[in-house]
C-alpha cells in the first residue's frame, strides 16, 4: 500500500506540485478569512473575560469569587469539543440557533477566559504588596493602581504562559471544522473528500499551522525583550 | 498640623496601637523610636491610611478622619493625599524610570499635564541630586539613589507631612549619609516630617521631638536632649542602652 502511495504521487512530483498548487490556495484562505480572525477575536474576548474573572477571584466578594470558580471549574473540568457541541448542536433545542462562526466565537472564548484568568490571578498575586502600597500612598484609586502599576508588571510575567494559550488556540480553531466553520482544517477535508489525497492535505495543513505558530513565536519572543527592559541582566 | 486622638489598631485580636494621642505642630521634625513589634511602622501606616485604625481621630491641617465613623473609599484616598509616604524598601515601579517614578502620581492622580509634571520631577531629582540618573531604570541605581527617587516621587504630590519608615535601614552604611542629607535639607526647608528611624545621631541633630514608643503606647516624649540624656521611664532608659 505504501508503496504504491509513494509510487503513485512521491515520485511524481509533477503530480505532487499540482495537488499542493490547487489546495494551497482554499487552505490559506480558510486560514485567513476563518483560522487566523477567529483566533484573534477570541483571544481578545477570552482575554477581557479572563482580566474580569481573576478580578472576580481576587475581588474579596464572596459572590463574584464563587462565581469565577464556578465557570473556570466547569470550562476546565469539561472537554472544549463537548462545549462547542453544546452551544452549537444543543442550543437549538432551547431555540438558541447560533451560526457557525459566532458560535466558535463563544466557545473558544469562554475557554481562553477560563485558563488564562489562572494565569492573570497568578500574574497579578506574584506583585509584591509594596507596589499596591506605594501607589495607594500617592494616592491612587484601586483601578489606577491596576492599570498604571499592576498589569504593566503582571503582563510582563504572564507573557509567556498567554503566549502559549494563543499558540494551543491557533491549533485547537481546527476543532470548528466539527461545527461547520470553513476554517482551514475543513477546507482541507473538504479538498481531500474530493480527491482522496488525505496525507497530502493533512500534512499540508499541519505545516500551515507550523508556520503560523512559529511566526507567532518570533512575535512572542519580540513582545519578552520589550517587557524585559526593565529587568537587571 | 497633625493630631491625632484615642488611635488604636487590632489585627485580629492582638491590639496593636492601644490608644495614641499625639499633635505635631507645622514645620516641625518628629522622630519616633523604639523596640521591634512596638506598632512604629503600624502607626505611620494609620496616618498614611494604608492601616484602617479600628478607632479614633486623626486630622491633618483642617481635614480629618473619624474611624468610629463611616468614611467612603473617596474620603480615605483625599486624605492620604496630604501625607506622603516614604518606604523601608524604596518600593520604587520597576517598569518606570526615575523621572516617571516621580511624575507618575502627579499625572495620574492630579491629572497634571505631562510637561509641567515632567518640569517639576526634573527639579524634584536635581534637588535630591539625581538630575543625571532621570532616565535611569530602578534596577540601575543604588539603594541610595532609589530612595532619593523614592522621597522625590513622595515630594511630587505636595504633601502637608512626609511620612518615613526607617528609610535608610535597607542601605549599606556608606549608602545611609546621602539620604540623610536630602532628609536634613528637608527638615531646614520647613516640612513637617514623621520619621521612624535608629539613626540616632540624625535625630540629635534634625529631630524637634523624639517619641519612644512601646507595647502599642508612647511612653515618653521629649527633645532629643531630655530624651537621650535624661530619660524619665525604665524601658526607655533600657532601650537606649541597648541601642547605644
Ligand atoms: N498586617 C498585620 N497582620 C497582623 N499583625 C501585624 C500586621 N502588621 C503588623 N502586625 C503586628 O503588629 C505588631 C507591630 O508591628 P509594627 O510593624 O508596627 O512594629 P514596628 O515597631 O514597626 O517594628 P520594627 O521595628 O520591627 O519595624 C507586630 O507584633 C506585628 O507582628
Ligand atoms: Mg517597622
Amino acid at each position: 500500500m505504501v508503496k504504491m502511495y509513494l509510487s503513485n504521487v512521491m515520485l511524481d512530483p509533477e503530480r505532487l506540485t499540482a495537488i499542493a498548487q490547487s489546495s494551497l490556495l482554499p487552505l490559506v484562505k480558510g486560514a485567513l478569512y476563518y483560522t487566523i480572525p477567529l483566533t484573534i477575536i477570541t483571544f481578545l474576548l477570552g482575554l477581557i473575560l479572563a482580566i474580569l474573572t481573576a478580578l472576580a477571584r481576587l475581588s474579596g466578594v464572596k459572590v463574584l469569587e464563587i462565581i469565577a470558580r464556578v465557570y473556570v471549574s466547569a470550562i476546565r473540568g469539561t472537554p472544549l469539543l463537548v462545549q462547542l457541541f453544546i452551544i452549537f448542536y444543543g442550543l437549538p433545542n432551547l431555540g438558541i440557533t447560533i451560526d457557525p462562526f459566532p458560535a466558535a466565537v463563544i466557545g473558544f472564548s469562554l475557554n481562553v477566559g477560563a485558563y488564562a484568568s489562572e494565569i492573570i490571578r497568578a500574574a497579578i498575586l506574584s506583585i509584591p504588596k509594596g507596589q499596591w502600597e506605594a501607589a495607594y500612598s500617592l494616592g491612587m484609586t484601586y483601578g489606577q493602581t491596576l492599570r498604571r502599576v499592576v498589569f504593566p508588571q503582571a503582563a510582563r510575567v504572564s507573557v509567556p504562559p498567554l503566549s502559549n494559550t494563543f499558540i494551543s488556540l491557533v491549533k485547537d480553531t481546527s476543532l470548528a471544522s466539527l461545527i461547520l466553520v470553513a476554517e482551514m482544517f475543513r477546507k482541507a477535508q473538504e479538498i481531500a473528500s474530493t480527491n482522496y489525497e488525505f496525507l497530502l492535505l493533512y500534512t499540508e495543513a499541519g505545516l500551515i499551522y507550523w508556520v503560523i505558530c512559529f511566526l507567532l513565536s518570533i512575535v512572542q519572543g519580540r513582545i519578552e525583550e520589550r517587557l524585559n527592559r526593565y529587568i537587571a541582566r | 498640623m497633625i493630631s491625632v486622638q484615642g488611635l488604636y489598631k487590632q489585627f485580629g485580636d492582638v491590639e496593636v496601637l492601644k490608644g495614641i494621642d499625639l499633635t505635631v505642630d507645622k514645620g516641625k521634625v518628629i522622630v519616633i523610636i523604639g523596640p521591634s513589634g512596638s506598632g512604629k511602622t503600624t502607626f505611620l501606616r494609620c496616618l498614611n491610611v494604608l492601616e484602617i485604625p479600628t478607632k479614633g481621630k486623626i486630622s491633618i491641617g483642617d481635614r480629618q478622619l473619624d474611624f468610629s465613623q463611616n468614611m467612603t473609599k473617596r474620603d480615605i484616598h483625599e486624605f492620604r493625599r496630604l501625607t506622603g509616604m516614604v518606604f523601608q524598601n524604596y518600593n520604587l515601579f520597576p517598569h518606570m524610570t526615575a523621572l516617571e517614578n516621580v511624575m507618575e502620581g502627579p499625572v495620574t492622580v492630579k491629572r497634571e499635564a505631562k510637561e509641567q509634571a515632567r518640569q517639576k520631577a526634573m527639579a524634584l531629582l536635581t534637588k535630591v541630586g539625581l538630575a543625571d540618573k532621570a532616565h535611569h531604570y530602578p534596577f540601575q541605581l543604588s539603594g541610595g539613589q532609589q530612595q532619593r527617587v523614592g522621597i522625590a516621587r513622595a515630594l511630587a504630590m505636595e504633601p502637608e507631612v512626609m511620612l518615613f519608615d526607617e528609610p535608610t535601614s535597607a542601605l549599606d552604611p556608606e549608602l545611609v549619609g546621602e539620604v540623610l542629607k536630602v532628609m536634613k535639607d528637608l527638615a531646614n526647608e520647613g516640612m513637617t516630617m514623621v520619621i521612624v528611624t535608629h539613626e540616632m545621631r540624625f535625630a540629635k541633630e534634625v529631630a524637634d521631638e523624639v517619641i519612644f514608643m512601646d507595647g502599642g503606647f508612647i511612653v515618653e516624649r521629649g527633645t532629643p536632649q531630655q530624651l537621650f540624656t535624661n530619660p524619665q521611664h525604665e524601658r526607655t532608659k533600657k532601650f537606649l542602652q541597648l541601642i547605644q
